[in-house]
């Protein structure tokens, strides 16, 4: 018998797309780790500030400017102060993508050359591996991988053997890796690199919507988010980073809104964070990001993180009755951020997600944007169910209903 | 009855016709389908401008593994002037299921790795 699970925050009735219906049946949505469905909150703050607030925020004198402005600065302080972070210090950019480039191009241009290292995991997003390949290419650096082990797990021995070869400039690394599941002891990890003389850049797009996050206790030199997978819009990612680091960086993307002053032939950089923030920034995004942020600072974290362990406990406990089923990544719950990756042995991982989609269930089925763990893990692609503040126990039997069914499809 | 998954789509993959390598071979062709990794190659034999013989390999859905497989069927014995001239219709009337937006990539996965072998045009089906 499976453990009897009460963890549901009961907060379904909070998401509209859960009254659609499709070909009658109710939406079973466990694809959060892709995107978040958003509360009706979110959706009544983008259009309320699309329909009574809106103006170009930063130059306007009139009080509808001064609303536009208010509310976007608003919005960065609370992101900011969710993550216990600064304003100053928490750069809007278009998701966690851009972050990561920005950080790859302003920063690593300026310190990464030839016979320099950039160290990251081989269970990275390209989000997080692509950027520091083509710097490593253009810069005659050297990029180098941490391994996974078969527990899917990094290892803080080769960590620290990495480190002491001496030549590691930045290491970069997933809070919460997005096909493992796995947690990253950032904390252990980000101690030792800073001991090493090397930075540390985090790619938080798993972490932040599922568990509490505090930037001091991280102590990540730069932090990557994004919204649309933490309740809020598309279009909108942070970058939180250390004030001396964004000082001395240049701009990324240059024109308005990010000078001090511009000459013929010079210009200026305004001040943080708005140095990182060119163009007219995603203002209606920020607003709803910021009521995100509100929605879930309500539940509290703390009860977020339970029921999504504990919902991971659950679909680990019930995925575990289907035949042929293999889990990849870490086997306890506690090591696990909310989603689990696997493989069924017959059916291939977009069949899966065809038969589940026939019992009414979304998964993603896929290489998650993940490609060389998928090589090590010797797959060419996985199926992926990933939880969210709203679902429950039942969603995931639904699921495990149509694995069996389809089972049976495929005459297993 | 299942719409996609009949019967003898599961037989194909399940037991796949013209299933693996061919060496040696005249001409190959190797496609990726970028969205889920998988991927497909071929291997074919040609006499007198003719394909004479045909393997297929490599790892995919349901779909993309029976559509290799009944192709090869038909394939098999075909000038190769043809081959070049063959189109997604083809293909998807000759799978005979309802093949959705995202799997339709599936389903012409193998004839496009046929047609980049044979033709050399490999931006097919643009
Ligand atoms: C771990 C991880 N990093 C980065 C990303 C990229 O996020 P975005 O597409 O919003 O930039 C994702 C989401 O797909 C992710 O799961």
């Amino acid at each position: 018998m499976p453990p009897v699970v009460e963890s549901s925050l009961a907060v379904k009735a909070d998401f509209p797309i859960f009254a659609r219906r499709f070909g009658g049946r109710e939406l079973i949505y466990l694809d959060s780790g892709a995107t978040s469905q958003k509360p009706q909150a979110v959706i009544d703050a983008q259009a309320e500030h699309l329909r009574s607030h809106n103006a170009n925020v930063h130059r306007g004198v009139y009080a509808l400017a001064q609303e536009a402005d208010a509310a976007y600065d608003g919005a960065r302080r609370k992101v900011a102060a969710f993550v216990g972070g600064r304003p100053q210090t928490t750069i809007f950019t278009k998701n966690v993508t851009e972050a990561i480039n920005l950080v790859a191009y302003s920063w690593g241009r300026a310190n990464v050359g030839p016979g320099d290292a950039v160290l990251i995991t081989q269970m990275e997003h390209h989000a997080n591996l692509v950027p520091w390949q083509v710097l490593c290419r253009e810069r005659s650096a050297e990029l180098r991988y941490l391994e996974v082990d078969e527990r899917g797990e990094l290892s803080l021995e080769a960590l620290e053997r990495e480190l002491a070869r001496g030549d590691v400039k930045l290491v970069a690394f997933a809070h919460v890796s997005n096909v493992l599941g796995t947690i990253n002891p950032v904390a252990e990890m980000t101690a030792r690199i800073r001991a090493a003389g090397a930075l540390s850049l985090v790619d938080g797009a798993q972490a932040v919507p599922q568990m509490p996050v505090d930037l001091q206790a991280l102590g990540a030199d730069f932090y990557g988010w994004t919204g649309h997978k933490a309740l809020g819009p598309t279009g909108i990612g942070v970058l939180h980073g250390r004030e001396e680091l964004l000082e001395r960086m240049e701009p990324f993307l240059t024109g308005g809104d990010m000078i001090a002053s511009v000459d013929l032939q010079s210009v200026s950089w305004n001040e943080l964070p708005y140095k990182f923030e060119a163009g007219t920034p995603p203002i209606a995004e920020a607003v709803g990001l910021g009521v995100a942020v509100d929605y879930l600072s309500a539940l509290g974290m703390e009860q977020v993180r339970t029921h999504e362990r504990s919902l991971t406990a659950y679909m680990l406990e019930r995925l575990g009755e289907v035949p042929g089923l293999r889990v990849v990544g870490p086997p306890e719950a506690e090591r696990r951020g909310g989603l689990v990756s696997f493989t069924v042995e017959g059916i291939h991982p977009h069949d899966v997600a065809e038969l589940a989609n026939r019992g009414g269930v979304c998964i993603r089925a896929g290489h998650h944007c993940a490609q060389p763990l998928m090589r090590c893990l010797g797959v060419g692609a996985t199926a992926r169910a990933s939880v969210g503040v709203y679902n429950d126990a039942a969603d995931i039997d639904a699921l495990v209903d149509a694995l069996q069914a389809g089972r049976e499809v495929f005459g297993l | 009855m299942d719409d996609l998954y009949r019967d003898y789509i599961l037989e194909h993959y399940k037991r796949p016709h013209n299933f693996g390598e061919l060496d040696p071979h005249d001409l190959e062709g190797l496609e990726h389908n970028p969205l889920c990794g998988d991927e497909l190659g071929v291997h074919i034999r040609v006499k007198d401008g003719r394909i004479e013989d045909l393997r297929f390999h490599g790892h995919g859905c349901a779909i993309s593994q029976a559509s290799a497989s009944i192709a090869s069927e038909e394939l098999k014995g075909m000038d190769l002037d043809d081959v070049g001239k063959l189109d997604a219709d083809w293909m998807i009337e000759l799978l005979g299921i309802p093949v959705s937006a995202t799997r339709r990539k599936c389903a012409l996965l193998n004839l496009k790795a046929v047609r980049g072998a044979v033709t050399g045009d490999n931006a097919w089906p643009s």
